[in-house]
């Protein structure tokens, strides 16, 4: 630690107003200051103090990702071994499913904070640190499937117009991870959609091909739900890719197809844990997410009478991206409601509009990417009435 | 006075930059999301939102001292309306896919922000000669965002231009998919805050604080 402060302070001045690397001032001092917390301090204005910077708040949220990520991984080559046949041990399946997922993250990060570096170097502004965590979120909530320029290309432009054409992190509207999965969704539909995307049966790097068995059918559990949506009640049966059935257990265990980092419920909730232990994430946002998604889908236990209706609330939120939104993207303290009162309201319609989505809407399988990318709009109308309310009743108590 | 004198020329230039009715007025937007998924109806659409408006322009201009001012805008709607469903005629005789295509669009040209905004702002207090001019610029203006717009939406979301294939049948082949979010029109807005963008990088005294 010492010896790496050394060697920075001594490759400092090279970075430094006129120095021969000054160019990459900038990237310079993203790294200087995520290496080690910063001497500067606020020049204007009160401001709070403690040990925490957004750059310390950011690496607490990658640790919670980590065990959705690894399970991810572990996941991606399950679901590839189940599909070709074979079964070469924990370790191999492993390493297959990392070999598949690191490419993503390595576009996700390069272009993200390629674009970042350069902004911050143009407008001669530190490099926030907001895009270490959507760097990270991008890869988690695409198919395995997904080509890595059409990630470079989503990534880029979510950068772009959600957040610098903004004014940067802390200035964004929506969350920066969905607008890239939503861009994604609606230019690339083929590619983020349907049953070939989320098991990856070809090779990874020369490791595990084969063939793929009979029977096999790459539909995720929700998808099954939106093709049978229709239907009555009574001739449902959720199947893994196999073909066999499989339970509730199995949504909360999380070996089923889905996106990179959302099937596991307990894996999230390991994460959730972290969050909520360091304060980071609102625990009010996350559990009226809950709430109001299992009150949504008891309405539609009650009136409803198709599939896409019946599906009971355990399985819905257990389902999907139902947990992984509620847990990491809901919860964004940038685009989530900030008074006390509004989060509870705006976190349960995240919940209430993403089970509508998947119950009426056949044509999107899941709605938690467009339940929380809508209310990302309506967070400051909450906060404002919610302001407001509270000024009122104030003032009536003092008119008294 | 010369045909083109100092002033026509600002007249008749003016809206194709500095005064562009679509990324400066902020008129006409839309149907310049509507029209623009592909390049041929956003031509089109320019040609007859130009025609419409230089003739509307001239009659106004015209009858500009005859109109008694309490119903000039139903006069100006009648004016408007005939002239909309002339070109509207002529778009059914000669060029029908694109009549389909721009389907309501041609028949809405009479709402369209442009064509009322330049009778009334201009056509009404000048000669029919630099309300022609101006109606030229100002449909020229609109046209040409229209055509930008539609070129890269055309290009992107489908690959072709004015039908041709553009994007060589390799890069399909190596696994190109064509962007279908840029055939929806929330794109296009994006494509046209793009144009915005560059527009008051390079015009700075347009911008805004």
């Amino acid at each position: 630690m010492k010896a790496l402060r050394n060697y920075l302070d001594k490759i400092k001045p090279n970075f430094e107003e006129g120095g021969k690397l000054a160019m990459f001032r900038s990237v310079f001092d993203g790294f200087e200051t995520f290496l080690f917390v910063p001497n500067s301090t606020s020049k204007s204005g009160v401001h709070i103090h403690d040990c925490m910077d957004s750059k310390r708040t950011m690496t607490i949220v990658i640790i919670a990702l980590l065990p959705a990520l690894l399970f991810g991984m572990y996941n991606v080559g399950y679901q590839h071994n189940l599909a070709i046949g074979s079964d070469p041990g924990f370790l191999m399946t492993f390493i297959y499913g990392f070999l598949a997922v690191l490419p993503k993250i390595i576009v996700s990060y390069v272009v993200g904070l390629g674009i970042e570096f350069t902004v911050a170097q143009w407008k001669k502004e530190e490099i926030q640190e907001g895009f270490l965590v959507s760097g990270i979120l991008i890869p988690m909530i695409v198919p395995v499937d997904t080509p890595l320029w059409m990630i470079a290309v989503a990534t880029a432009f979510a950068v772009v117009f959600a957040k610098e054409v903004f004014g940067g992190t802390g200035y964004n509207v929506f969350n920066v991870a969905l607008v890239t999965r939503a861009f994604l969704f609606f230019a690339y539909p083929a590619a983020m959609s349907g049953d070939q995307v989320f098991v990856r049966t070809s090779d990874t790097f020369g490791l595990g091909a084969g063939q793929v068995v009979d029977g096999f059918t790459g539909a995720t559990p929700l998808g099954q739900i939106a093709i049978a949506g229709k239907e009555l009640i009574g001739s449902f049966q959720a199947t893994n890719i196999l073909g066999e059935p499989i339970s509730t257990m199995d949504y909360f265990i999380g070996l089923i197809p889905g996106s990179i980092g959302e099937t596991s419920v307990l894996a999230i909730l390991i994460g959730a844990v972290i969050l909520l232990v360091t304060k980071i994430a609102s625990w009010k946002t996350m559990t009226s997410v809950f709430v109001g998604g299992a009150v949504m889908s008891l309405i539609f236990n009650m009136i409803g009478t198709t599939v896409a209706m019946s599906v009971s609330p355990l399985d819905h939120l257990f389902l999907g991206g139902f947990a992984f939104g509620a847990v990491f993207m809901a919860t964004d303290p940038v685009t989530s409601a900030r008074t006390e009162t509004g989060k509870y309201i705006y976190g349960f319609l995240v919940g209430a509009m993403a089970i509508i989505i998947r119950a009426l809407n056949p044509g999107y399988p899941e709605g938690m990417m467009l339940a929380i990318l809508l209310m990302n709009v309506f967070a400051p109308l909450i906060d404002y009435y919610v302001v407001e309310a509270n000024i009122n009743r104030r003032l009536k108590r003092a008119m008294k | 006075m010369g045909l083109l004198s100092n002033k026509n020329k600002e007249v008749l230039l003016g809206p194709l930059s500095a005064n562009n009715p679509v990324v400066v007025q902020m008129l006409g937007i839309c149907s310049a999301l509507a029209v623009t998924s592909k390049l041929e109806p956003a031509i089109v659409m320019g040609i007859s939102v130009t025609a419409v408006v230089a003739f509307a322009n001239v009659i106004i201009s015209l009858l500009r001292n005859t109109i008694p001012n309490r119903i000039r805008i139903i006069v100006q709607l009648v004016v408007c309306a005939a002239l909309v469903t002339i070109v509207s005629e002529v778009l059914k005789a000669f060029a029908y896919d694109v009549n389909k295509q721009l389907s309501v669009f041609v028949g809405l040209i009479i709402t369209n922000c442009i064509l009322m905004g330049r009778l009334e702002a201009f056509a009404l207090g000048n000669g029919p000669w630099e309300s022609f001019l101006d109606g030229i610029g100002n449909g020229l203006g609109y046209a040409l965002i229209l055509v930008i717009v539609g070129f890269f939406r055309e290009l992107l979301g489908s690959g072709t231009l004015l039908g041709f294939q553009v994007i060589p049948q390799a890069f399909y082949d190596l696994g190109y998919v064509n962007n279908g979010l840029v055939i929806l029109p929330p794109m296009a807005l994006i494509f046209i805050a793009v144009i915005i963008w560059v527009h008051r990088i390079k015009n700075k005294e347009l911008q805004e604080n």
